[in-house]
C-alpha cells in the first residue's frame, strides 16, 4: 500500500486538525446552546483523532489508531451521559441556554 | 513499670471520669490525678535507682514513626510539675458548680495526659501529636465553661486555637524536612543529624514560630491576655501553669540542640527579644483594669525572663529557666486561684471594684501576700532561686541583659504591690467577704509550702535536672 | 555553739510563728511579752558570743547545707559570727528588746497588736539573718526580708491608702537598690568565684583579678547603689521620711536604729573590695556628705516631729557614709552605734509625746510638755545634746571622729559635714524648744489629758538615754576599745595610732562651738523671740522650697512615675491593639482572598469554559515558550 502521506503531506492534516480544533473552541466559547457546545466539543475531539491517525501513519505505528478507538468509545459514552444531563436540564429549566445554568455558583 | 504507665493512668482517668457521671466526676478526677502524681514519684524513684523506664516500640512503619518515650531529669521535673499541679487544679475547681461536670473534669485529665506526653515523647512526630492534642481540651474548656460574653469568648478562643495551630504547622514542616534528611523522627537521630548552616537556620526559625506563640514571646503574645481573661480559672491555670511551660521545655529539648548553629549565633537577638518581653509585659501589667489580665501580663514578663535564660545556652541559664518554670507554675496557679476566690465572693474581676478585703479576711490576705511576694521573687521563695540563677547567667553573657532583665524586680514589685493595695487594702468593703474555706485554704497552703520548701532547699530539683541539661548542652556545643 | 547560734537566729522566728497563729489567743499583752521574750533570748545568746569574742575567741562559721549552685560554685546556707556581726547583733537585739518592750505599752489598744508583734519579730529575724549571713546571698535574704517587714509595718494601718502608698514606695525604692546589689553580687561572683565573705576577703587580698579595676569599681558602685536604697542616701532617700507613716516604735527600730544601717554594715563587710576602688570611695564620700547637708536643710523647717527626726536620720546616715568614703570604716561603725542609741531614744521619746497627745505630730500644736513629761523630756534632751555633738555625750565622740577623718581626707567635705552638724544642732533644739518649752498650744481637751507615759515606755527611754550619754566610752580617742575589738577585721591595714595633736583639739573645739552656735540660734528664735513656724499657707520663699523637700518627690513623680504610667497606658491602648491588629491582618487577608475568589465561582458555565480554554492556552504557551 502506497503511503497516503506521499500524495497529501502531513502538514495539511495538521492544518485541518488545527482549524477543526479552533472551530470547536470558538463554538464552545460563543454558542450558548448546550447541544451546540457539545457538538463543538465533539469537533475538537475529532480534530485530535484526526491527528492521531495521521501521525500513526506517519510514524508507521498502529498505536495511534488503537488510541483513536478508545477515544471514540469514550466520546460516545460522554455524549450519552452529556445528552442525558442536557435533557434533564431541559426538563427542569425549560431551556438549554448555558447562561441560565448558574445554580452551581458558590 | 515504665513511662507509659503515667500516660495510661491519665488516659484511663480521663475516661473513667467521663463515665462516672456528673456527681462523682470531680472526685474520680482527683483520685486519678493523685494516682498520676504517685506514678511520677515512682518514676522518679526508678530513674534515680538507675532503672530504665524508657519506652521504644515501633508504631508506624511508613513513614517510620516510633512510640518512643524517654525519661530524663528534665522531663521528670516537668512531669512532676504537671502531675503536682493537676490535682491542685482539679481540687480548686470543687468550689464551682460546672454544667456537664463529667466532661469538664475528663478534659482536664485529658489535657494532663497530652501535656505529660509532650514532656515524655522522644519521637518528633509523636511529640508533635501530643503537642497538638493538648490544644483540643483547652479549646473546649475555654469555649464551653469560660466566662463573659459568649461571642467575644468564642472569638478569643478560636483566635488562640488557630494562632497556636498555625505556628505549630511550621514546626511540623521542619520535622518532615528533617525526616527526609535523617530518615527517622527519633530525637537521638535528629540530634546527631548533620545539617548545613542554612538548614539549621530555617529549622530554628520554624521551631521558634511554634514556641514563641505558645510561650508567648512578644510580639506573638496577643492571644494571651484575652484567653486568660475569658477562660474559666481552671483553664487559665492549665494554660499558664503548665501549657506555656511546654513551649519553654521544647525550646530546651528540641530547638536549641537541633538548631544549634542559629542558637549560638543569634543568641543575642533572641535574648534581647525575650528581655523586651520582660519589660514590655511589666509595663503593660501596671495599668490593667482586670485582675486576670494583669496576671496574664505578669506571666508574659516572667516567661520572657525564663526564655532569656534558656537562650543563654549556659548551664546556669538552662537550670535557672527550668527552676523558674516550676516556681512560676506554682505561683501563677496560686495567683489565678486567688482571683477566682475573689470572683466567687464578689463576682467581679475588675480591680477597681475591689478593695477593703484585708480587714475581713486575715487568712486569705496572708496567703495572697505570700503569693505576691513569691511572684516578685523575694529571697527564700522558690522564684528567687530561679530568677537569681537566670539573671546571673544573663550577666555572664552581657551585664546589660542582667540590668534590663533585672528591672523586673523593680517593675514587678510595682505592679504587684499596686494591685495588692487596690484589691486588698483600704477602708472596709461594703460587701461581705468570707475568709477562705477549708478547701481553698488547702490548695493555697500546699502551693505556699512548695514555694518555701524549694526556696530554702532547691537542691533536689537542681540535682535532678543538671545532668540532663548538661547533656543537652554537650549536643549544642559539639564540634562536628 | 552552733545550736546557740541557731537559737539566736530562730528565736524571733518562732516568736513570729506563734504570734501569727496563736497571737490573738494569748491575752491582752501576751503577744507583746512573748515577742519581747523572743528577742531577749536572742540578745542573751548574742551576749554569750560577744563576751566570747571580746575575750579573744575565734569567729565561728556555721554551714548548714548547700543552697544553690551557679557557675560551678556552691552557695551554702551558712552563718558567720565574727566581731562585726556580733557587734551589730548586740545593738539589733538589745535595742530591739527595748523597743519591743516599749511597744507593749505603745500598741496596747490596737486591735491588731499580735500582728504588729509578729511583724516586729519577723523583722528582727530577717535583720539577724542579714547580719549573720556568711555569704552575700544569705545576707540578701535578710536584706530583702527587712525591706518586706518595713513594707508591712509602714502600711500597718492599712485602712489608710496614703500609708499604703508610703509602704509601697519604700519597698519599690528599696528594690531599685536591691537590683544594684544583685548586679554587684553578679560581678563579684564572676570575678572571684565565690560569695562567701571569708573566702571573698581572702581572694581579694590574695590579688585575684586585682588588675581588673574597672569591674571591681563597677561592683563596688553597684553594691553602693544597694546601700543607697537601704540606707536612704541620695538619690534613693525619699522613702525614709514617708516611712514615718508606720507606728513610732517601727520608726525607731527599723527606720533609725537597725535596718537603715544595713548599707553601712555591707560596705564595712566588704571593705576590702571598696579599698580597691578609690574612685567609688570618693563617690560614697561625696554622696554621704551631700545627703547629710541636704537632709539637714530640709529638717530645718519641718513641723512634723517625726519628719524632723526622719531627715535627721538621713543626714546622720550621710555622715556615716562620709566616714566610709574616707576609708574610716570603724569610725562609721562607731557612729552607727551611738546613733542607734540616741536616735532610737529620740524616736521613742517622740512616740511618748505623740502618745500623750493622742496622735498629734505637728510641733506647732505642742509646747510646754517639759513639766508634764519630765522623763521623756530629760532623756530626749540628753539625746538631742548627743546628736548635736556636745561634750562628753556619745554623739560628740563619734561625730568628731568623722569630721576629723574628713578633715584629713578632704577639706571641702569637712566643711560640708561641719555645716550639716551645725544645722543638726539647730533643728534638734528647734524640735526640743517647740515641743517642751513655752506654753502648750494644743486643745484644752489634750491639755487636760497630758501625762507622763507609763513605765514600760519610760524604762526604754531611760536606758537609751543613759547609753546616749555614755556610749562614747567605747571609742575614746587614743583608748578605743572599739578599734581594738574590730582590729581582726581590718588586719590588712596598717593602723596609725591616733595622735591627739593641736589640730585635733582645734577641730573638736570648732565642732563644739558650731553645735553651740546652732543651739544658740534655736534658743534665740524659739525661746527668746518665741517664734512659731508659719502655718502651711504662709510658708514662702526658700523656706517653702525646703518645706517641700526641694520638690524631689515631685521631680521623681514627673520624671519616672508619670512616664512609666503613661507608657503603660500607651502600650495597653495602642501598641497592644496595633500588634493584635497586625496578627489579625493575616486572618483578614485570608478572608479577603476567599471573598475575591468567591467571585470567580459565579456559576456561569460559559465563563468556566472560557477560563478553561484560556488556561489550556496558557499552559501550552508556557510549555512551548519555556523551551
Amino acid at each position: 500500500m502506497g503511503n497516503v502521506l506521499n500524495q497529501i503531506g502531513i502538514e495539511n492534516y495538521i492544518f485541518l486538525a488545527v482549524i477543526l480544533f479552533c472551530i470547536g473552541v470558538f463554538g464552545v466559547l460563543y454558542r450558548r446552546n448546550a447541544i451546540i457546545v457539545f457538538m463543538s466539543i465533539e469537533i475538537m475531539l475529532n480534530a485530535v483523532n484526526l491527528l492521531f491517525v495521521a501521525f500513526s501513519t506517519y510514524h508507521q505505528d498502529a498505536q495511534g489508531q488503537i488510541f483513536v478507538f478508545f477515544s471514540m468509545a469514550v466520546a460516545a459514552a460522554e455524549v450519552a451521559v452529556g445528552l442525558a444531563i442536557v435533557v434533564s436540564i431541559f426538563r427542569n429549566l425549560g431551556s438549554i441556554d448555558i447562561d441560565n445554568l448558574k445554580n452551581l455558583k458558590g | 513499670m515504665d513511662a507509659s504507665t503515667l500516660l495510661i493512668v491519665l488516659l484511663i482517668g480521663s475516661l473513667a471520669t467521663y463515665f462516672s457521671g456528673d456527681k462523682f466526676a470531680g472526685k474520680v478526677a482527683l483520685l486519678f490525678s493523685v494516682a498520676a502524681l504517685a506514678v511520677s514519684v515512682l518514676l522518679l524513684n526508678a530513674f534515680n535507682a538507675g532503672q530504665n523506664v524508657d519506652v521504644l516500640c515501633a508504631w508506624i512503619s511508613q513513614p517510620k514513626i516510633a512510640f518512643a518515650l524517654k525519661v530524663d531529669g528534665l522531663s521528670l521535673a516537668m512531669l512532676l510539675l504537671t502531675t503536682a499541679l493537676t490535682p491542685l487544679i482539679v481540687f480548686s475547681a470543687f468550689g464551682n458548680d460546672h454544667k456537664n461536670a463529667k466532661a469538664f473534669y475528663a478534659l482536664i485529665l485529658f489535657m494532663a495526659f497530652a501535656m505529660a506526653g509532650t514532656f515524655l515523647a522522644a519521637d518528633g512526630l509523636l511529640y508533635y501529636i501530643f503537642w497538638e492534642l493538648a490544644l483540643i481540651p483547652i479549646y473546649f474548656i475555654a469555649l464551653i465553661w469560660g466566662n463573659g460574653d459568649a461571642d467575644e469568648r468564642r472569638k478569643a478562643v478560636v483566635k488562640f486555637f488557630i494562632y497556636t495551630f498555625a505556628g505549630s504547622l511550621f514546626m511540623l514542616t521542619a520535622f518532615i524536612y528533617m525526616y527526609q534528611r535523617a530518615g527517622s523522627f527519633l530525637i537521638d537521630d535528629l540530634y546527631n543529624m548533620r545539617l548545613t548552616i542554612k538548614e539549621q537556620f530555617w529549622i530554628f526559625l520554624a521551631f521558634f514560630l511554634a514556641y514563641a506563640i505558645k510561650i508567648p514571646i512578644i510580639p506573638f503574645h496577643t492571644w494571651q491576655a484575652k484567653v486568660y481573661q475569658k477562660a474559666p480559672t481552671v483553664g487559665t491555670m492549665l494554660l499558664s501553669g503548665i501549657m506555656l511551660k511546654m513551649g519553654l521545655y521544647s525550646v530546651i529539648r528540641w530547638q536549641l540542640p537541633i538548631g544549634r548553629w542559629a542558637a549560638i549565633n543569634f543568641m543575642h537577638i533572641f535574648i534581647g527579644l525575650s528581655i523586651a518581653g520582660v519589660i514590655y509585659g511589666s509595663i503593660v501589667a501596671l495599668r490593667q483594669k482586670d485582675l486576670k489580665k494583669l496576671l496574664a501580663y505578669s506571666s508574659l514578663a516572667h516567661v520572657g525572663l525564663i526564655a532569656a535564660g534558656a537562650y543563654t545556652l549556659t548551664l546556669d541559664g538552662l537550670k535557672g529557666a527550668v527552676l523558674q518554670m516550676i516556681a512560676h507554675g506554682f505561683v501563677v496557679v496560686g495567683l489565678f486561684f486567688v482571683a477566682e476566690i475573689i470572683y466567687r465572693r464578689y463576682e467581679t474581676r475588675t480591680i477597681a471594684d475591689m478593695g477593703g478585703i484585708r480587714i475581713q479576711s486575715p487568712k486569705f490576705t496572708s496567703m495572697f501576700m505570700i503569693l505576691v511576694l513569691a511572684s516578685v521573687a523575694l529571697p527564700s521563695t522558690f522564684n528567687f532561686i530561679g530568677e537569681f540563677t537566670v539573671l546571673y547567667s544573663l550577666s555572664r553573657i552581657d551585664m546589660w541583659f542582667a540590668i534590663l532583665g533585672g528591672t523586673t524586680i523593680i517593675l514587678g514589685a510595682y505592679y504587684m504591690l499596686r494591685m495588692f493595695q487596690q484589691v486588698m487594702l483600704g477602708q472596709q468593703n461594703a460587701r461581705l467577704f468570707q475568709d477562705v474555706t477549708f478547701n481553698e485554704g488547702v490548695v493555697l497552703v500546699l502551693i505556699i509550702a512548695v514555694l518555701f520548701f524549694f526556696g530554702i532547699y532547691p537542691k533536689p530539683i537542681t540535682d535532678l535536672i543538671t545532668p540532663s541539661l548538661q547533656n543537652i548542652l554537650t549536643f549544642v556545643y559539639r564540634t562536628n | 555553739m552552733d545550736s546557740l547560734a541557731l537559737l539566736l537566729l530562730l528565736s524571733p522566728f518562732v516568736g513570729f510563728l506563734i504570734n501569727v497563729f496563736f497571737g490573738k489567743k494569748l491575752g491582752h499583752n501576751g503577744a507583746g511579752y512573748l515577742a519581747t521574750l523572743a528577742v531577749v533570748v536572742s540578745f542573751v545568746a548574742t551576749l554569750v558570743f560577744f563576751l566570747g569574742l571580746n575575750g579573744g575567741a575565734k569567729p565561728s562559721e556555721i554551714k548548714l547545707f548547700d543552697w544553690l549552685s551557679v557557675n560551678n560554685f556552691n552557695i551554702e546556707f551558712g552563718f558567720l559570727l565574727d566581731q562585726l556581726s556580733v557587734l551589730w547583733l548586740m545593738f539589733v537585739t538589745g535595742i530591739g528588746s527595748l523597743i519591743h518592750l516599749y511597744s507593749v505599752s505603745y500598741m496596747h489598744d490596737d486591735e491588731n497588736r499580735h500582728k504588729f508583734f509578729a511583724y516586729l519579730n519577723l523583722f528582727v529575724f530577717f535583720m539577724i539573718s542579714l547580719v549573720m549571713g556568711s555569704n552575700l546571698l544569705v545576707m540578701f535574704i535578710g536584706w530583702e526580708g527587712v525591706g518586706l517587714c518595713s513594707y508591712l509595718l509602714i502600711g500597718f494601718w492599712y485602712k489608710n491608702q496614703d500609708y499604703n502608698d508610703a509602704a509601697k514606695k519604700a519597698f519599690i525604692m528599696n528594690r531599685v537598690g536591691d537590683l544594684g546589689l544583685l548586679i554587684g553580687i553578679f560581678i563579684l561572683a564572676t570575678l572571684f568565684g565565690t560569695l562567701n565573705f571569708t573566702e571573698l576577703n581572702a581572694t581579694i587580698l590574695g590579688g585575684t583579678n586585682a588588675g581588673n579595676t574597672t569591674w571591681i569599681a563597677a561592683a563596688a558602685l553597684a553594691l553602693f547603689i544597694g546601700a543607697c536604697g537601704k540606707s536612704a542616701q541620695i538619690p534613693l532617700y525619699t522613702w525614709l521620711p514617708d516611712a514615718m507613716a508606720g507606728p513610732t516604735p517601727v520608726s525607731a527600730l527599723i527606720h533609725a536604729a537597725t535596718m537603715v544601717t544595713a548599707g553601712i554594715f555591707m560596705v564595712t563587710r566588704l571593705h576590702v573590695l571598696f579599698d580597691l576602688a578609690p574612685v567609688v570611695l570618693d563617690v560614697i564620700a561625696y554622696v554621704g556628705a551631700f545627703t547629710a547637708l541636704m537632709a539637714a536643710t530640709i529638717g530645718l523647717v519641718q513641723n512634723d516631729i517625726k519628719k524632723v527626726l526622719a531627715y535627721s536620720t538621713v543626714s546622720q546616715l550621710g555622715l556615716m557614709f562620709l566616714a566610709l568614703g574616707m576609708g574610716a570604716y570603724e569610725v562609721a561603725v562607731f557612729h552607727v552605734i551611738t546613733h542607734a542609741f540616741f536616735k532610737a531614744c529620740l524616736f521613742l521619746g517622740s512616740g511618748s509625746v505623740i502618745h500623750a497627745l493622742h496622735g498629734e505630730q505637728d510641733m506647732r500644736n505642742m509646747g510646754g510638755l517639759r513639766k508634764a513629761m519630765p522623763i521623756t523630756f530629760v532623756t530626749m534632751l540628753i539625746s538631742s545634746l548627743a546628736i548635736s555633738g556636745i561634750f562628753p555625750l556619745a554623739g560628740f565622740w563619734s561625730k568628731d571622729e568623722i569630721l576629723m577623718v574628713s578633715f584629713h581626707g578632704n577639706k571641702a567635705l569637712w566643711v560640708i559635714g561641719s555645716v550639716a552638724s551645725v544645722l543638726t544642732a539647730f533643728y534638734m533644739f528647734r524640735l526640743m524648744y517647740l515641743t517642751f518649752f513655752n506654753d502648750f498650744r494644743g486643745t484644752d481637751e489634750q491639755k487636760h489629758h497630758l501625762h507622763e507615759s507609763p513605765a514600760l515606755i519610760t524604762f526604754p527611754l531611760i536606758v537609751l538615754g543613759t547609753l546616749a550619754a555614755i556610749g562614747g566610752l567605747i571609742s575614746l580617742p587614743g583608748h578605743s576599745w572599739l578599734n581594738h575589738y574590730l582590729a581582726p577585721l581590718f588586719a590588712e591595714k596598717t593602723h596609725e595610732a591616733h595622735h591627739l595633736g593641736t589640730t585635733e583639739y582645734l577641730l573638736m573645739a570648732v565642732a563644739t562651738v558650731g553645735a553651740l552656735i546652732g543651739i544658740g540660734i534655736a534658743y534665740a528664735k524659739y525661746i527668746k523671740q518665741k517664734q512659731l513656724p508659719e502655718t502651711d499657707e504662709n510658708i514662702s520663699g526658700f523656706t517653702k522650697v525646703l518645706y517641700d523637700k526641694y520638690y524631689v518627690d515631685e521631680a521623681y513623680e514627673a520624671i519616672i512615675v508619670k512616664p512609666i504610667n503613661f507608657l503603660s497606658r500607651f502600650f495597653r491602648d495602642y501598641i497592644e491593639t496595633a500588634v493584635a491588629g497586625f496578627v489579625f491582618g493575616f486572618a483578614r487577608a485570608a478572608n479577603e482572598i476567599g471573598y475575591q475568589g468567591k467571585k470567580l465561582q459565579n456559576g456561569n458555565v460559559g465563563f468556566y469554559l472560557f477560563a478553561f480554554v484560556l488556561g489550556v492556552c496558557a499552559i501550552i504557551s508556557y510549555v512551548f515558550l519555556a523551551k
